[in-house]
């Protein structure tokens, strides 16, 4: 295959798919686990080239432009890391006998699944596919959190099935409504849902169609992100799937659902009679910054805790989103990619952890850094970048956010530091009854790969210390798009 | 004009007809009544859609009609029907709200989804205004049956109806792309939870498709 006939949006859509079908017929632990890793690297060595080779046209359904480029390649990045910690993991479940081989092909297939799910609403110009492809990543993801079927799972299936099919639901009357306004405008058939066509005549819409439109869009997609008032499925997922579901759940779908939403608010900004979607982000945003951060004291579950982290960053995403501005969206981009990063290897991490001690109950872990250093520090540093210390990735975000915040609304700024405060006590109080101390639990050695987490602690650090000026100048350009 | 007030009235009556039917699922206190009435739900949301393909001209929303009537009308209530009655659970729905307050709330949903959309829809053309006004209705009706249960099957038939109404939507609005790939991805999620969570993993480890049961075994009060 030459490097004129290569389509990069091809590959990264085809290759999921296609190894997902063969890892649903192929029989043997060993095989189909090396195989995910490589059908994940492959995905990603695609996405990569998204920057190399010229892009296409944008079509009726296929558009890369700037601002989706960031979000497949941390998509694939984030996808094949988690698949080289998935295997390590998987190997241990299979060992406990808590996955049998044919749920283990079950698992294989969906994970490659919900990759082609997730690639295909980022590169989709089409506003029902896109929310096609989002139902297909919840479908899969839902699938997954059952897998282990104890009564825990299952309810936290059940949960996230009916509360993420509301919000798809809603996302979908949203998406008709956008249609309905486009539709005297841009003329009835295809072109009424294609982005790039929307949004150069958008000025032109009825702002209050367009306004109750963004209203349900923001419920919906907003379910899945995970904001405050729609959030009670998220825990629930996290803590009772297989750990690596919880990586990609807080890493990567959340992602997904939040490009959703800024998508619709491009579309919306580029409508002079319509509502300003920025205040209704920023409260939606304080609100979950806030409300998760007293709920991160009342943790007792260690998978728990770092999901209501995750509600508490999502909310500071929307939020430094909401305020938009160059410097705000910069930041918000920043932080999105920065969450990522450091959510999934506090997963590996805890992944492994509650293997070797055989609970999730933060009261039965004790000491780590004594029993095992390597897990016990990695989480520790973790822990220390996603509350916000310096000199990692987080912090610099953050204070960004903050920052540009204190200029522009002062008032808005201390109802957020106070939220990122609280939420650095509570961290900061379990961290330290886990990683020190005298040790409890299990001191057994594991088998753990430590690549994929210290690869992605190194890279929030490098980015903390030194941000490259390429990356610094693609981000600028993406922030303006934002708006 | 003469024939295009026709059309209006007859789309304009499946489409309350729906909203009526939507009614008619909140005070059902049998599993076996509700399930009948979800049929009737779909059957009339076949019709309605192929209605609009009939004055559309649009052929493959016939296609849409057809998995409204086979699919929802008779495939899954039939399975419904056998997995309540292998289940035994054929006794009374214990519903979360009285019919009474019920039946005010659906009112008031009713009403709030007719002042949103005809006001903010006002320059569009009449008959897809009221059909979004109507689709809206029964997606918050739907809403609110899956609030007012607490039986899983019936939380399901009421997320079922909730899609009868997104179905509507899309239909009524003239000429939109991918209606009938939605309405396939939305029959292959109502399959998915019918055969997959349901049939085999709740009534596996339950013993009972009451949710209220699930809450017992929240993961922190172990």
């Amino acid at each position: 295959m030459n490097a004129h006939s290569f389509d990069p949006v091809a590959a990264v859509l085809l290759i999921p798919i296609g190894s997902a079908i063969l890892l649903a017929l192929l029989p043997g632990y060993r095989l189909t686990a090396r195989l995910n890793v490589v059908a994940s690297l492959a995905t990603f060595l695609s996405a990569i080239s998204l920057f190399v080779i010229e892009r296409p046209q944008p079509g009726p359904y296929v558009l890369v432009d700037d601002l989706n480029i960031v979000f497949i390649v941390l998509n694939t990045f984030v996808g094949f890391t988690t698949s080289i910690f998935s295997a390590s993991y998987i190997a241990h479940e299979l060992e406990t006998g808590r996955l049998t081989p044919v749920y283990l092909r079950f698992y294989h297939a969906m994970y490659q699944t919900m990759m082609f799910g997730m690639n295909l609403a980022f590169v989709s110009n089409n506003i029902g596919l896109m929310w096609v492809a989002v139902e297909i990543a919840t479908l899969t993801t839902v699938l997954m959190v059952g897998i282990y079927r104890t009564h825990a799972a299952l309810e936290a299936a059940w949960k996230y099935f009916i509360l993420g099919s509301v919000g798809i639901a809603f996302a979908l009357f949203g998406t008709i409504l956008v249609y309905m306004a486009a539709r005297p405008v841009v003329g009835e058939g295809q072109d009424g849902m294609v982005w790039t066509v929307l949004i150069q005549h958008a000025a032109n819409f009825d702002p209050a169609l367009l306004n109750v439109a963004f209203i349900f869009l923001f419920l919906g997609y907003g379910t899945k992100v995970g904001l405050a008032p729609l959030h009670a499925w998220l825990p629930d997922a996290h803590a009772e799937g297989p750990t690596p579901i919880s990586a990609v759940l807080s890493g990567l779908l959340l992602n997904v659902a939040l490009y959703a939403l800024l998508r619709f608010k491009i579309l919306l900004a580029a409508n002079p009679g319509a509502l300003a979607p920025g205040p209704l982000m920023v409260t939606i945003g304080l609100i979950s910054v806030v409300f998760a951060a007293f709920m991160l004291y009342r943790r007792r579950d260690i998978k728990r805790l770092f999901a209501y982290s995750s509600i508490e960053h999502m909310g500071i995403i929307i939020f430094a989103f909401g305020m938009g501005g160059p410097l705000a969206n910069f930041a918000g981009l920043l932080h999105m990619v920065m969450h990522s990063l450091t959510k999934s290897a506090i997963f590996y991490a805890v992944g492994h952890i509650s293997q070797v001690k055989g609970t999730q109950r933060i009261s039965r872990i004790r000491g780590l850094t004594v029993t095992h250093p390597a897990l016990g520090w990695g989480l520790v540093t973790g822990v220390i970048a996603i509350a916000g210390l310096p000199p990692l990735g987080i912090f610099m975000s953050e204070f960004l956010v903050v920052s540009s915040t204190f200029a522009r609304q002062p008032l808005l700024a201390i109802v957020l530091v106070f939220g990122l405060l609280l939420a650095f006590g509570a961290l900061t109080l379990r961290l330290t009854s886990v990683a020190f101390g005298a040790p409890r639990g299990s001191a057994a050695p594991t088998q753990a790969s430590y690549v994929p987490m210290f690869a992605h602690l190194s890279l929030v650090l490098i980015a903390g210390i030194y941000l490259p000026a390429p990356f610094v100048v693609w981000f600028q350009h993406v922030a303006q798009l934002l708006g | 004009m003469q024939m295009h007030s026709l059309y209006f009235d007859v789309s304009h009556t499946l489409a309350g007809g729906l909203v009526l039917i939507s009614f008619m699922m909140l005070y059902q206190d049998r599993l076996y009544s509700l399930l009948n009435v979800f049929a009737l739900h779909a059957l009339v949301l076949a019709l309605s859609v192929a209605w609009q393909a009939f004055i559309q001209n649009a052929p493959h929303l016939y296609v849409t009609a057809a998995i409204a009537l086979i699919f929802k009308a008779i495939v899954i209530p039939v399975a419904l029907h056998r997995i309540v009655k292998q289940l035994g659970i054929h006794r009374d729905i214990e519903s979360a709200v009285g019919i009474g307050p019920t039946m005010l709330a659906g009112m008031g949903l009713v009403a709030l989804s007719m002042v949103l959309m005809l006001r903010v829809t006002a320059e569009a053309d009449p008959l897809a205004r009221e059909d979004l006004a109507f689709a809206l209705s029964v997606v918050l009706l739907g809403l609110l049956v899956m609030v007012t249960r607490r039986n899983a099957v019936s939380q399901v038939v009421g997320f079922m109806s909730l899609e009868n109404g997104l179905v509507l939507a899309a239909t009524g609005a003239k000429g939109m792309p991918l209606v009938v790939e939605i309405s396939v991805a939305f029959s292959i999620l109502i399959a998915f939870i019918v055969i997959g969570i349901f049939l085999f993993r709740i009534r596996e480890r339950f013993d009972s498709v009451d949710v209220s049961a699930l809450d017992d075994y929240r993961g922190e009060r172990r």
